[in-house]
């Protein structure tokens, strides 16, 4: 079986149980929200204090729905050990991996979607005349997230104390790509024209060094 | 042995016929005749000298075995003797810390890859999702196997289980008997010439276990080899041709391939009878 036939597969069936349930992506989306809302009333920033403050409070918020959203990714295989029905299928390890990292980079980007025009409301930052780089750095930070996330939920799913264990070890982790994606969005929030093609690359690079991490140590982290 | 698909829609029909009551479902065909044109005979596994280490513990210790060909094997043995690791690595679940494992089809050697296409598993769990339906989790197996027409297939698949009637019915929703019923349907969806069973009658009344004794006695005259891990006397041992006694990870009794697996699995149902008394 091609691989991504088999991404493809494991894709369809996360979305496929997650819309099923919606749970959490509505627990989620209702977490981030009070957190946006608690930075607002804790900070009541004016419009010039929002765009210092604002790409970094809003990047800490996606931080915190990565590390609550991508805790059951492997968590939700040990029901039934479903993790070794997988395994037992005739394809690429890497490619079970995939699929969760690409369902999970969905599920992100919807609720950072989701979040972005009541962050725009709240901070009073007009995203509208910036939506098109800053989508692009969303996307960038969030394969990131969603990388390193699914694989450390991987990793955690096998210990004692898993529900710790992956904020412990993705924040972290993450810290680069939260300091990157924050430079990033300020820059746009500044001035569109602003885009900083040295804080793209960077973003891009972990994005690559952390995949081909995945592809290449993905069958053992996998294993038990 | 090559086996015929009208020999395997016979197969099924006994299943169909094992059934216990009040789940018969229509039969239409085998769930067993696939892109592979079935189960052409079983495979030869070898082990060498296996040993494997959870940290300090060893789970099995040097364990050097050959199984035929179409045998059925029960491993028997305490909790922890290392029955379940042992089916673990034979499944290319787990790696073995030292020793190896090969497996033929006939006289080829086979690959991992190979291998994998040609392995059934019922594990302890059952490795299904309670969140799909019956039918979405065969489907979504099936199209993991690239079987062709992955729909069609799982309906068939469903039909000799007694699940047709609840394809569409959300695995939650199921007893822990139609659960295993459906973990033998995934099992048994690619046409394996291996089956790996890790106690398959635990949680089914004896009805389920008769029917389960029925559906192995044909996957053994169909030419798969079966090895399964089991517990104290139930009705799956009718079919078997071996027993294998496990200890502390060691081999300490084997009926061979052509002794009497009877004897050997006696004497492990009194000594569990023995020291359940005891307990």
């Amino acid at each position: 079986m091609s691989f991504t036939h088999s991404t493809g597969t494991i894709l369809a069936k996360e979305l496929r149980t997650e819309f099923r349930s919606r749970e959490l992506l509505g627990t989620t989306v209702v977490f981030v929200l009070i957190v946006i809302v608690l930075f607002s009333f804790t900070f009541n920033p004016t419009s010039s204090e929002s765009r210092r403050f604002g790409p970094g409070l809003l990047w800490l918020a996606f931080l915190f729905a990565g590390s609550l959203m991508l805790q059951p990714s492997f968590l939700r295989e040990q029901t039934n050990d479903t993790l070794a029905a997988l395994r037992l299928a005739p394809i690429d390890p890497f490619s079970i991996l995939a699929g969760k990292m690409a369902a999970n980079f969905l599920f992100l980007l919807l609720v950072e979607l989701i979040l972005l025009p009541v962050f725009a409301v709240l901070y009073n930052i007009a995203i509208l005349p910036v939506l098109g780089p800053l989508v692009l750095v969303l996307a960038l930070g969030t394969v990131g997230l969603a990388t390193t996330g699914t694989v450390f939920s991987a990793v955690a799913a096998q210990a004692r104390l898993r529900e710790l264990l992956l904020p412990l070890l993705l924040l972290p982790v993450l810290a680069p790509v939260l300091v990157a994606s924050t430079e990033a969005t300020a820059g746009i929030l500044r001035d569109p024209s602003e885009l900083s093609p040295v804080w793209l690359t960077f973003l891009t690079a972990f994005d690559i060094v952390f995949l081909t991490a995945a592809w290449l140590f993905g069958e053992y982290l996998l294993e038990e | 042995m090559p086996v015929s698909a009208a020999a395997l829609n016979k197969c099924c029909a006994i299943w169909f016929r094992a059934e216990p009551s009040g789940v018969a479902a229509p039969l239409a065909s085998s769930p067993n005749v696939g892109s592979n044109g079935g189960p052409q005979g079983g495979l030869r596994i070898s082990f060498s000298g296996i040993e494997k280490r959870y940290g300090m513990r060893m789970a099995l210790r040097g364990v050097s075995l050959e199984i035929g060909a179409g045998e059925c094997v029960a491993l028997v043995g305490h909790n922890g003797s290392g029955k379940t690791t042992l089916l673990k690595i034979t499944a290319l679940l787990a790696r073995p810390s030292k020793g190896q494992i090969s497996f033929s089809s006939g006289a080829a050697p086979l690959s991992t890859s190979e291998v994998k296409h040609r392995i059934g598993m019922v594990a302890h769990n059952t490795l299904v999702y309670d969140e799909l339906t019956a039918e979405e989790n065969l489907v979504f197996f099936a199209k993991l196997f690239d079987l062709p027409d992955p729909v069609a297939r799982a309906r068939r698949s469903l039909e000799p289980v007694g699940l047709a009637r609840r394809a569409d019915d959300m695995v939650r929703t199921f007893s822990r008997g139609m659960r295993q019923r459906l973990a033998i349907a995934r099992a048994l969806l690619a046409s394996p010439q291996l089956l790996l069973f890790d106690e398959p009658a635990a949680g089914l009344d004896p009805e389920g276990q008769q029917w389960l004794g029925a559906t192995l006695a044909n996957l053994h005259a169909a030419g798969c080899t079966i090895v399964m891990s089991t517990h104290g006397r139930n009705e799956t041992q009718g079919a078997v041709t071996r027993a294998i006694r496990l200890e502390g990870g060691e081999v300490t009794h084997d009926s061979g391939a052509n002794g009497d697996p009877y004897g050997v699995l006696a004497m492990a149902a009194v000594r569990e009878t023995a020291e359940g008394d005891a307990r």
